[in-house]
């Protein structure tokens, strides 16, 4: 391994690193903090190897600009946090229903509205999955740790172009800004999912919005051969407006079906200990780090815990959640706010009675030892 | 260049929508809405060619077609 | 006509109302772009929401219908990404000037290669005649059943002060200019604006007693003049018409070349 593929960097820098791997051609995004230094990293690094940065007038202008970029044969991604993430909501939903790849990362700080910006939470949880109006599903994925940083952003892009769908990369102020190591991967060693674009030649009809054989959906560049509709209407499959009931129930089935009837493919995560384990910790983002280190310091004294660490949240694996919890005696859901993914772990299980929460909400990293505090009391042993 | 000469009022009265633009500027009072609203040249031999109906009309509903548009 | 081979024919008869102005709107930028003979597939139309912006489902180009107000921040990424494309984006006055003010003044102070063209028929007319920014004080609207109170500003001047290159203004009464303003307007290369004054029969005509169609486009023609006529002088409420700035400044997506070329010197020298 090269010694200049070996960095000691932000994780914000690690996603920067993750976007570029992936072939990121086009960024557009606004100052906010503690999602700036993605904005300034690539400001720097895109037109090094000929891509195009913009820092637009807001977040709203921002989502516009990459869509547009995404239509034109780009890999795109914008970043943000809470409040702009806020902004960006009516065009995800445009994206989502145009199915157009995108990836927009949200570094999450303390909330609502202003809140802490230079502090952890991970209070955006059920935002990125309902923040946008309408029935729709959203790939929201996190990471704790900066090499899963690089990974899942490059996952992101993969996803984005597989399933033709705005992909969210929820990660934290913690990890956000934090140092750590990070290994690049040579070039080929992560597999990249290009854009797929259609075989459908010149003249003969194409249509944006039929599905291939597969599921997958061929795109055609805007300034390339077919010249075709993109609207954020109820549309058939050669983009145009629509409201025949057919349609709609037709398209509305086929945005959702496409990711939740994907959850094992798209779904990430990570276990430790889970086979015997009594206690079992779900948790994501920089939150598992102070998980992790509850079940490593624990299990040399014999305590049977175990670590469940998500990485895709959306759509929430439930069937998964289900299976590996099955035999604990306690499921403790550790976050930073208010219970966010407890709810759907508590649907997951057969017991909802046994899932508690460890979380910490006052805007200062949870640590192991808020953590064990509250095991203690949940399993009625006092502080 | 010659005075256009006047081949054709080509009207589709299904994207007509009778609004009435083209007949009120003709220069030479050529146009008419019939009963059904719908354009017609009433006096097609006064029609100097100027294309004004053409150029205005919002529903791409009349073509003035002269004998040089054949070459 | 020539210029049918620029629509999508099987969506016809459109479906703005009898007499709107949309429709010749259209009728001149199709013959604009005819006269410029450039092939379809070079063309991206990007739209926003409201009448005005259902023209892009009917011609036959690379066509964005986006989200209100929005268009010309879409467009800011179509055009960056792809400089080769001509961007044309059409708004109302409500989509571009209202929820896209914003974004209609930044693009216009970036200079990016985009022509903007501004239907301004005073009114919301796709949700049922709200008044818009540029209704003016005094008219009447659902949304202002006891007069509008709301003053409305000038597209032409908001638009030079933000700094667009190309600033011009017509109505569809005057087609012919219309056609030539919008030709000249797509050939500039930078931002681009024509304020076309079209008319709302439905609507801002009838609440207004402006009449029907035919006597809106008459008060078009009666209270425009060219830029800097006598009739201006002696009437000062009258509209000009005409181009008011066509200037060459360095325009966006050219001088994001050259940060690109510094970028890759200075990355392949360190």
């Amino acid at each position: 391994m090269k010694k200049e593929n070996i960095k000691f960097i932000q994780g914000n820098e690690a996603c920067v690193e993750g976007a570029l791997y992936a072939g990121l051609d086009f960024f557009a995004g606004y100052p906010i903090t503690p999602s700036t230094e993605i904005a300034e990293l690539l400001s720097h690094r895109l037109p090094q190897k000929g891509g195009k940065f913009i820092q637009m007038e807001d977040e709203i202008a921002s989502m516009g600009a990459i869509i547009g970029a995404s239509l034109t044969g780009s890999k795109v991604m914008t970043a943000t946090s809470g409040p702009g993430f806020s902004l960006m909501q009516e065009a995800l939903g445009y994206a989502i229903m145009a199915e157009i790849p995108c990836v927009i990362v949200n570094v999450q700080r303390g909330g609502p509205s202003t809140g802490i910006p230079t502090h952890v939470s991970q209070g955006d949880v059920n935002q990125a999955r309902w923040g946008t109006h309408g029935d729709h599903a959203i790939v929201t994925i996190t990471a704790s740790n900066h090499q899963d940083v690089f990974e899942t952003t490059v996952h992101a892009f993969n996803i984005s172009e597989t399933y033709r769908t705005p992909v969210i990369l929820l990660y934290d102020e913690v990890v956000g800004h934090m140092r750590e190591r990070l290994v690049i991967p040579n070039k080929g060693e992560l597999p990249l999912v290009e854009r797929l674009r259609t075989s459908v030649k010149e003249g003969v009809d194409y249509h944006p919005y039929l599905p291939r054989e597969d599921g997958r959906l061929p795109m055609s560049d805007f300034g390339s051969v077919h010249r075709y509709n993109v609207t954020g209407l109820f549309h058939d499959m050669w983009g145009f407006p629509s409201d025949n009931p057919k349609i709609v129930h037709g398209l509305l089935r086929h945005l959702v079906d496409k990711i939740q009837n994907n959850v094992n493919q798209i779904a990430r995560y990570k276990e430790f200990y889970l086979k015997d384990a009594e206690i079992i910790l779900i948790s994501y983002g920089s939150s598992a780090r102070s998980a992790n280190h509850v079940v490593f310091s624990r299990r040399p004294r014999g305590e049977k815990l175990g670590h469940l660490e998500l990485q895709t949240l959306w759509p929430f694996p439930y069937d998964l959640v289900r299976e590996k919890c099955a035999k604990a005696t306690y499921v403790v859901v550790v976050e930073m706010n208010m219970g966010q993914i407890m709810e759907e772990v508590r649907k997951a299980v057969d017991q909802p009675e046994k899932v508690f929460l460890a979380n910490r909400i006052d805007g200062v990293f949870i640590t192991p030892t808020d953590i064990r505090n509250i095991l203690r009391l949940i399993q009625g042993k006092g502080v | 260049m010659a005075k256009p000469k006047l081949k054709a009022h080509l009207i589709n009265p299904e994207w007509c929508k009778g609004c009435g633009i083209c007949v009120h500027f003709c220069p030479k009072n050529v146009l008419e809405l019939s009963d059904s609203d719908k354009v017609l040249p009433a006096r097609p031999t006064d029609c100097i060619c100027c294309k004004l109906c053409e150029l205005r009309c919002p529903d791409l509903a009349i073509e003035i077609e002269t004998e040089q548009d054949e070459q | 006509m020539a210029i049918k081979d620029y629509i999508r024919e099987r969506f016809f008869p459109h479906i703005w109302c009898p007499g709107c102005g949309h429709g010749t709107v259209m009728n001149s930028l199709l013959r604009a772009l005819d006269s410029l003979g450039m092939s379809k597939n070079e063309i991206v139309m990007v739209s926003g929401i409201g009448c005005s912006s259902r023209i892009s489902g009917y011609v036959d180009f690379h066509t964005l219908h986006t989200i209100h107000g929005r268009a010309l921040a879409f467009a800011t990424g179509v055009k960056l990404s792809l400089p080769e494309l001509n961007l044309i984006v059409p708004m109302g006055d409500g989509d571009a000037l209202a929820i896209g003010g914003n974004h209609f003044i930044h693009a216009a102070r970036r200079n990016i290669d985009l022509t903007a063209i501004v239907m301004n028929n005073r009114i919301y007319g796709m949700t049922g005649g709200q008044y818009s920014p540029l209704s003016g004080y005094g008219t009447l609207a659902t949304t202002a059943p006891y007069t509008n109170i709301d003053q409305s500003f000038d597209t032409v001047k908001l638009a030079t002060a933000a700094g667009a290159t190309f600033v011009a203004r017509s109505t569809t009464y005057h087609v012919q200019q219309l056609a030539k303003i919008l030709k000249q307007a797509i050939l500039h290369e930078g931002f681009s604006v024509v304020e076309v004054l079209t008319q709302c029969p439905t609507y801002f005509g009838r609440k207004n007693r402006e009449g029907n169609a035919v006597d809106m486009m008459e008060s078009y023609n009666k209270n425009t003049t060219p830029i800097g006529s006598k009739a201006k002088k002696e009437n000062p409420d009258l509209i000009e018409r005409g181009i008011f700035i066509q200037k060459e400044m360095p325009e966006y997506c050219s001088e994001y070349d050259k940060i690109i070329e510094k970028a890759m010197a200075k990355y392949s020298n360190s």
